[in-house]
């Protein structure tokens, strides 16, 4: 414990110097926005009148102390608590331009999963061929013709960083590889599809600290293409990969602001005494 | 105080020895218990080969092999294995083509759709299913299933082996589901999550991610059930007939070897004599069949094993 929060001071330097970069961070316009959103499993309320905007092509990260309803907050972006029984929502997640309410109950979860892709914790490719594995999505999408499948699984692996280390062995199970590696045959395989938003839960919490690296830049990267919402444990990840920081605890939504604001100069005592270490 | 020590000492030495003794008498007695079953299967296999020999004397490994006739109780006897081997192998079949199929719906139902109170009631049933004796089956083919069958096909004889193989089909549907659903539960949560958020549906995860996924499972559930079909006895020996019939038609009676090695059993055949000798080596075949099909199993399971 001690050691980390040490680790965590030496880094301060080196991390206000990322922030001078970012001080021009301006908010695009939302790609989706959380409004009075609230959550439960069974009767207990996970999530407590989220208020969040979603800005378009930017990396948003959201963190907090284990069991502050981050990831069950971004669970509800692809409606993955459906899977469960005993769940609610209630409020809304508008995803622009098209005003779709994602939580809404006449909003078809398959459909909000069609359009949201997801990134887990641990690295989770399919018991296939690494080729299979990133063209799933699209023959779940009933594309099945041989040219098209190949240009957009090249397409996904190059966006992904991985194509060079895979092309000889597309065929091969992605279970063979590395924890990296598989884990970007999982951000391939949800590029693929070209979904508009993509939720990586954790995405970096199993790997070692080089394929930690390779991963964290791929995101930064990513926002060309995609709207990022990321979870993570790592503060000094939030700091090098987000444009925009929201800090919850307890099920609410206590900050939100540009990266580099929250991490120099946060409103809030809570934001504060989380981010110098002080709890979680 | 320094005495106490001493005498502390000393006695977690003398304990540390009273363990290792006791850890060696366990050991013992679990090292026998397993040699029992080793022991068995050897002396099992030995006094196969050994009656067998006798029966080799008499007959050519080629007649045997080759000969489609099988009629050791006969005057003019004949001893092809043949007819055996072509009722135990259309039995199976039929048996097969039942329980593969139901027993993996089955099993895809109750893993990955049944409500857990649903799976939790359903799934002792259906192993409390594998406990009715066979030979109630056995009778359920030949009264209840056969007169049915024939409603349909009024020429299909009281004896069949579609009846036999239909009935042992369904017996063997609880333990092939049993054992499928056992190797689909196992394939990890995260797995199906992220199948579901790439927007696929229930069966579409069921399909193309847990079967897959539960392939060396689900290939040992398909091969200890083959292994179970080839070696019922009760059903076909009620149900289809005892007559040695070289066909692969299941409409027809015929014999299985199990079904030949019951009946020569428990017949009344002097036991020096040479069709008594005959079920050695029929029982050799059927013990070779099964041993084949283990060995497959057992390389399909490691072949296409993964690692989650």
């Amino acid at each position: 414990m001690q050691g980390e929060i040490r680790a965590q001071g030496s880094d301060t330097p080196s991390l206000s110097i990322v922030m001078e970069d970012r001080k021009t961070t301006r908010a695009n316009p939302a790609k989706a926005a959380a409004e009075k959103l609230n959550f439960w499993y069974g009767s207990n309320q996970a999530l407590k009148n989220i208020n969040l905007v979603i800005p378009e092509h930017q990396v948003t990260a959201l963190i907090g102390p284990s069991g502050c309803g981050k990831s069950t907050f971004l669970r509800c972006f692809n409606r993955m608590h459906d899977l469960q029984a005993d769940t609610k929502y209630e409020g809304a997640i508008t995803l622009r331009p098209d005003n779709v309410n994602l939580v809404g109950p006449e909003t078809d979860p398959i459909e909000v999963r069609m359009r949201i892709g997801m990134v887990f914790q641990k690295p989770n490719p399919f018991p296939k061929s690494v080729f299979e594995n990133v063209a799933y999505g699209l023959r779940l999408r009933g594309i099945n013709n041989k040219t098209e499948l190949a240009e957009r699984v090249e397409k996904a692996l190059r966006g992904a960083a991985i194509w060079d280390e895979v092309k000889d062995r597309l065929n091969d199970s992605a279970l063979a590889l590395s924890g990296g590696q598989m884990q970007r045959v999982c951000i391939s395989r949800a590029l693929a599809t070209e979904p508009e938003i993509l939720l990586f839960d954790e995405p970096t919490s199993a790997l070692d600290p080089i394929a930690t690296a390779k991963i964290e830049e791929l995101i930064t990267e990513l926002r060309q293409r995609v709207t990022v919402l990321i979870v993570t444990h790592n503060m000094q990840q939030a700091a090098r990969v987000s444009d925009f920081t929201a800090f919850m605890y307890l099920g609410e939504l206590v900050e939100v602001d540009a990266t580099s604001k929250i991490f120099t100069n946060p409103a809030k005592k809570a934001t504060e005494d989380y981010i110098t270490g002080r709890y979680g | 105080m320094t005495q106490g020590k001493t005498q502390m000492a000393q006695g977690a030495f003398a304990s540390l020895h009273y363990r290792k003794t006791r850890d060696r008498i366990i050991e013992a007695i679990l090292l026998s218990a397993g040699l029992v079953a080793v022991f068995t299967t050897v002396a099992i296999v030995f006094i196969l080969f050994y009656e067998s020999s006798y029966f080799f004397e008499h007959v050519s490994v080629k007649d045997f092999l080759t000969d489609t006739m099988w009629t050791p109780l006969f005057a003019d006897a004949r001893y092809g294995i043949l007819p055996l081997v072509s009722g135990t192998l259309t039995v199976t079949g039929v048996a097969i083509l039942v329980a593969i199929p139901v027993g993996t719906i089955v099993a895809i139902y109750l893993s990955e759709f049944a409500p857990h109170r649903l799976r939790e009631t359903v799934k002792p049933v259906l192993e409390l299913l594998g406990a009715v004796p066979t030979v109630v089956y056995g009778y359920f083919a030949l009264l209840a299933v056969t007169p049915l069958l024939q409603k349909v096909w009024p020429d299909l004889p009281g004896f069949n082996m579609l009846s036999a193989g239909l009935v042992i089909g369904l017996m063997i549907v609880p333990y092939v589901a049993s054992v499928s659903e056992d190797a689909m539960r196992a394939v990890p949560k995260y797995m199906r999550e992220g199948s579901y958020a790439m927007g696929a549906t229930k069966l579409q995860t069921a399909l193309r991610v847990v079967v897959p996924g539960a392939f060396s499972g689900l290939a040992a559930a398909y091969i200890l059930g083959i292994s179970r079909a080839v070696g019922e006895t009760m059903v076909v020996a009620i149900a289809a007939g005892m007559m040695a019939n070289l066909t692969f038609n299941p409409t027809e009676p015929a014999a299985t070897i199990t079904a030949y090695i019951v009946q020569v059993s428990l017949g009344d055949l002097p036991h020096d004599s040479i069709g008594y000798q005959s079920i050695f080596a029929a029982g050799l075949v059927l013990m070779l069949m099964t041993l084949v099909l283990n060995v497959i199993g057992f390389f399909l399971t490691r072949r296409f094993r993964e690692a989650y």
